[in-house]
């Protein structure tokens, strides 16, 4: 075992890890707070790709800027999509499905919107000036683009944990994912909530996809991909557990980084087996508090 | 002969606070008694522990004689215990009929069956009427569950714990919601399905009438205690009860 | 009780449903329009298969495609690998593997409620889609495999279709008397009143298993039956997308109407070949029909158009029934 292999494997999974988690925190924390199964925030993740493709190679706007108008773009789509559409099955009886459908709806709608409007042709970002390159550290070659991705992951996560722990609104939105009825009755303009928790909740997925764009090619599937693997991410930390989300990204990330290389066609096959398992005896998730009550 | 039911030292807190306090008491085949106390007082915990649905910290339940703690609620159903529950526990949108008709089939072992229309089950459906109609409700056999007034909702619930055939039957607040005329006429209505069914009949009550009209047997819960339990009489002028009401009020 | 005179009226729907798809090889002119017709019903069965679980019992299941792919797979597989001569037997063996399937899967799944059991569907069907995607050898991977034909007179396309006929209609009928079967009645109180079951004596998990295998093994049927319309099979038929379809049929027609998830198969099928051939953006059209039916429509066309009948009905008499679910 190359000491040499495992740091760089431990790096690359520690950067998809940081993507996967700005991705699936926002999954959480719309399921968290505002009970809803986001099955096209992945579509979110997409439009943010197709958002930095139009900044940054398009019209040609700094990278950083654009990472942050991408993500902004992809959240007001979101809380369009929250405010026009969602909150119209709120309460329903079989919400769930009626969710799963909705959801479905916009990912067909943004997959061909995204089609209609750039094409289908894969597209692609190019690294920041300043990150292109690799830096050494001893005999491994470990790509500067990469750390920008891991820092950014660490602002996102410290800046998250100051706004739920730190500042009323954090506690608002905490306090909505335990009882939104009473929250409401306190005065709380609860509907206003769920709609800023779910804008930015799709920011952050646009974010990621910005960021992740220069990795990977641009293309209408990536949001699909991306769903899944955050629904893994999900499951793993807890439905609407924050920080297990975190933990499940870094769970996932690096047993994808070392399934790929030990195992390459069976290593997402593995995901879903964790998935799978997870589901069954922890469903609450590996990482949570209190055990879900099987009546 | 054995008592219907017997609670020994039953105790019960959920955190700190203590909903049900040392409780202890015997009802005898056939009698009917009344449990009432203040809001708070733990009532339908105390129901729950009976029933099976949540677990004492400490005591026992015996059913004629034997432990119940710990059985699932299904098994204590098939022991005889009936239930109603203080919202009614029906099925919405299926018809009144149909909520009973379904318990019927149950009770005989036909549920497996999936060829044959419901209508075709000619026992289950008789029975089934004629449980409606003990309750006085076989005009409304064919309207949704849903449909139904308030006060027969909570009739159809104690129709469909009625055709388990139970030894013991708990209501929980049988009348809560209805006028003052439905009162009279539940009242009534459970004194002849008590006497039809040779019911033992335990109650949670804040409708007074209901409770020194037909009750023979008053139990005072408070604060998780049972701080009375007499004949009607007794209660009446037992200080303690009087100041748990009062006390509440003020 | 108004039975008989439903009944009668059911009676006459069901043969005019049965005479119309009778007639189409005779009055439709190609062969394409034949197929279509199959596979509405093929569709058809399975979305009724699939909302006896979702609006008769509750659960919202994403992962039916699993046993619709293993009935479809179960005939591909067998001929490719073993020869023509196994088309048939492979019928009854994707059943029952499909049966035995949803027996242990379903004693894991029914463990978790809610959007858990639907995300566990779901990881089931995926992982099945993961692994006949990546078996390349054996399944054909992304290309799937082609060229399987029905042996005998089956491989005539207007007998396979009366074939296919038959066994919807029988399917379906099936499915309808366990939809008011005493069986029927407990799916729904277990749907409508759990804990209620319970103290009748029921077992919930014992009833959503039963009707888990159930409604698995008729997806698996409508799979098998696919393979002899398309005559091959691919690894989409256990993709997610394939879940959805069933879920969309029912919305669309009317998740608690017996019959609405086959009008919903009608519906979409109809409407994609007729926009398909239109406009490459089909997805976009049919993203934009869901959006409106789940929020003007959540009853579905049969749903809605039962709810004015007799919200005119009740005009007249106070207090009229009125069904929501499981009438023709």
């Amino acid at each position: 075992m190359d000491f040499n292999f495992i740091v760089t494997q431990l790096i690359s999974g520690f950067t998809m890890a940081t993507l996967l988690f700005l991705v699936a925190s926002g999954l959480t924390l719309i399921f968290g707070v505002g009970n809803i199964f986001n099955f096209a925030h992945g579509s979110f993740y997409m439009i943010g790709a197709y958002f930095g493709y139009q900044l940054v190679s398009v019209w040609k706007v700094n990278f950083w800027i654009a990472l942050v108008a991408a993500g902004a773009g992809a959240g007001l789509v979101g809380a369009a999509a929250e405010f026009l559409f969602l909150r119209r099955i709120y309460g329903r009886a079989q919400e769930g499905g009626f969710q799963i459908l909705l959801t479905y709806g916009l990912i067909l709608i943004f997959d061909d919107s995204v089609k209609l409007i750039w094409g289908t042709e894969y597209k692609s970002i190019a690294k920041p000036s300043g990150f292109t390159g690799a830096v050494q550290l001893g005999d491994i070659l470990i790509p500067t683009y990469n750390f920008a991705i891991i820092a950014i992951g660490f602002v996102v996560v410290v800046a998250a944990w100051w706004i739920l722990a730190k500042t009323r609104a954090g506690r608002i939105a905490r306090a909505s994912a335990v009882d939104r009825e009473m929250l409401g009755s306190l005065g709380v303009n609860v509907p206003l909530v769920l709609t800023v928790v779910f804008g930015l909740a799709t920011a952050l997925g646009g974010m990621a996809g910005a960021l992740a764009a220069p990795l990977r090619s641009v293309t209408p599937g990536a949001g699909i991909e991306v769903i899944i693997d955050s629904l893994i991410v999900v499951v793993l930390g807890g439905m609407s557990n924050f920080w297990g989300a975190w933990l499940g990204a870094v769970l996932l990330g690096e047993v994808n980084a070392f399934a790929v290389a030990y195992l390459p066609a069976w290593s997402t096959l593995f995901s879903y087996l964790v998935m799978v398992v997870t589901l069954i005896f922890r469903p609450e998730g590996l990482f949570a508090a209190t055990r879900l009550r099987k009546v | 002969m054995k008592p219907m039911l017997r609670l020994e030292g039953l105790r019960k807190s959920f955190g700190g606070l203590r909903v049900t306090d040392e409780v202890s008491f015997e009802i005898q085949p056939q009698e009917i008694a009344a449990i009432i106390g203040p809001n708070g007082a733990g009532k339908t915990t105390l129901f729950n522990q009976i029933t099976g649905y949540l677990a004492p910290d400490a005591g026992h339940v015996f059913l004629e004689g034997e432990d119940i703690v710990g059985l699932t609620p299904q098994k204590i159903v098939k022991m005889g215990v009936g239930r109603a529950f203080q919202i009614a526990s029906i099925f919405p949108d299926e018809t009144a009929l149909d909520n009973v008709r379904a318990a019927c089939m149950s009770k005989l072992n036909q549920t497996r069956h999936l060829w044959r229309p419901v209508e075709h089950f000619n026992r289950a459906t008789e029975q089934a009427f004629a449980i409606l109609a003990s309750l006085g409700l076989e005009q409304q056999a064919d309207r949704m569950a849903y449909e139904l007034a308030h006060g027969d909702q909570k009739l159809l619930d104690i129709g469909i714990a009625l055709v388990l055939e139970p030894k013991l039957l708990l209501l929980d607040e049988p009348t809560a919601g209805m006028s003052p005329e439905e009162r009279q006429l539940t009242r009534q209505l459970i004194k002849q399905l008590w006497a039809q069914y040779k019911l033992t009949l335990i109650f949670i009550e804040h409708d007074m009438d209901m409770v020194f009209g037909i009750a023979e047997r008053i139990m005072v819960l408070n604060h998780g205690a049972l701080i009375a339990d007499g004949t009607p009489d007794e209660i009446r002028n037992n200080k303690e009860v009087i100041t748990a009401y009062l006390g509440e009020e003020a | 009780m108004m039975v008989s005179s439903s009944k009668y009226k059911f009676g006459l729907l069901w043969s005019v449903g049965f005479v119309a798809f009778a007639l189409v090889p005779v009055l439709v002119t190609s062969r394409y329009q034949m197929n279509l017709a199959s596979h509405i019903l093929i569709w058809g069965l399975f979305a009724v298969a699939f909302n006896m679980l979702w609006g008769v019992t509750g659960m919202l299941s994403f992962g039916q495609a699993l046993y619709f792919g293993i009935g479809a797979y179960s005939i591909g597989l067998f001929v490719h690998h073993a020869g023509k001569a196994w088309y048939l037997p492979a019928i009854p063996i994707g059943l029952v593997f499909a049966a035995v399937l949803s027996f242990l899967l379903g004693l894991l799944v029914i463990r978790v409620s809610g959007v858990y059991f639907t995300m566990l569907t779901l990881a089931f069907a995926q992982l099945a889609w993961q692994v006949t995607f990546k078996w390349y050898d054996f399944t054909g991977g992304d290309d799937g495999i082609q060229g399987i034909i029905a042996p005998g007179i089956l491989a005539n396309k207007m007998v396979y279709y009366y074939f296919v006929l038959v066994v919807v209609f029988l399917s379906v009928w099936f499915l309808k008397r366990l939809a008011y079967s005493p069986f029927g009645l407990i799916l729904r109180c277990v749907q409508q009143n759990p804990n209620r079951v319970r103290f009748i004596g029921r077992s919930v998990k014992m009833n959503q298993l039963r009707i888990y295998v159930i409604s698995s093994v008729f997806a698996a049927l409508a799979g098998s039956l696919m393979v002899g319309v398309d005559n091959s099979i691919h690894t989409d038929m256990f993709f997610w997308t394939t879940s959805g379809e069933v879920i969309l049929m029912s919305v669309l027609g009317g998740l608690n109407q017996f019959f609405g998830p086959f009008i919903g198969a009608v519906i979409l099928i109809l409407l994609e070949d007729i926009i398909g051939a239109k406009t490459e953006f089909w997805p976009l059209f049919l993203g934009t029909i869901i959006m409106i039916f789940v929020i003007l429509f959540p009853k579905g066309v049969v749903g809605e158009i039962q709810h004015l009948r007799h919200r005119s009905k009740s005009a007249g008499e106070s207090g009229g029934r009125h069904e929501t679910h499981a009438s023709a």
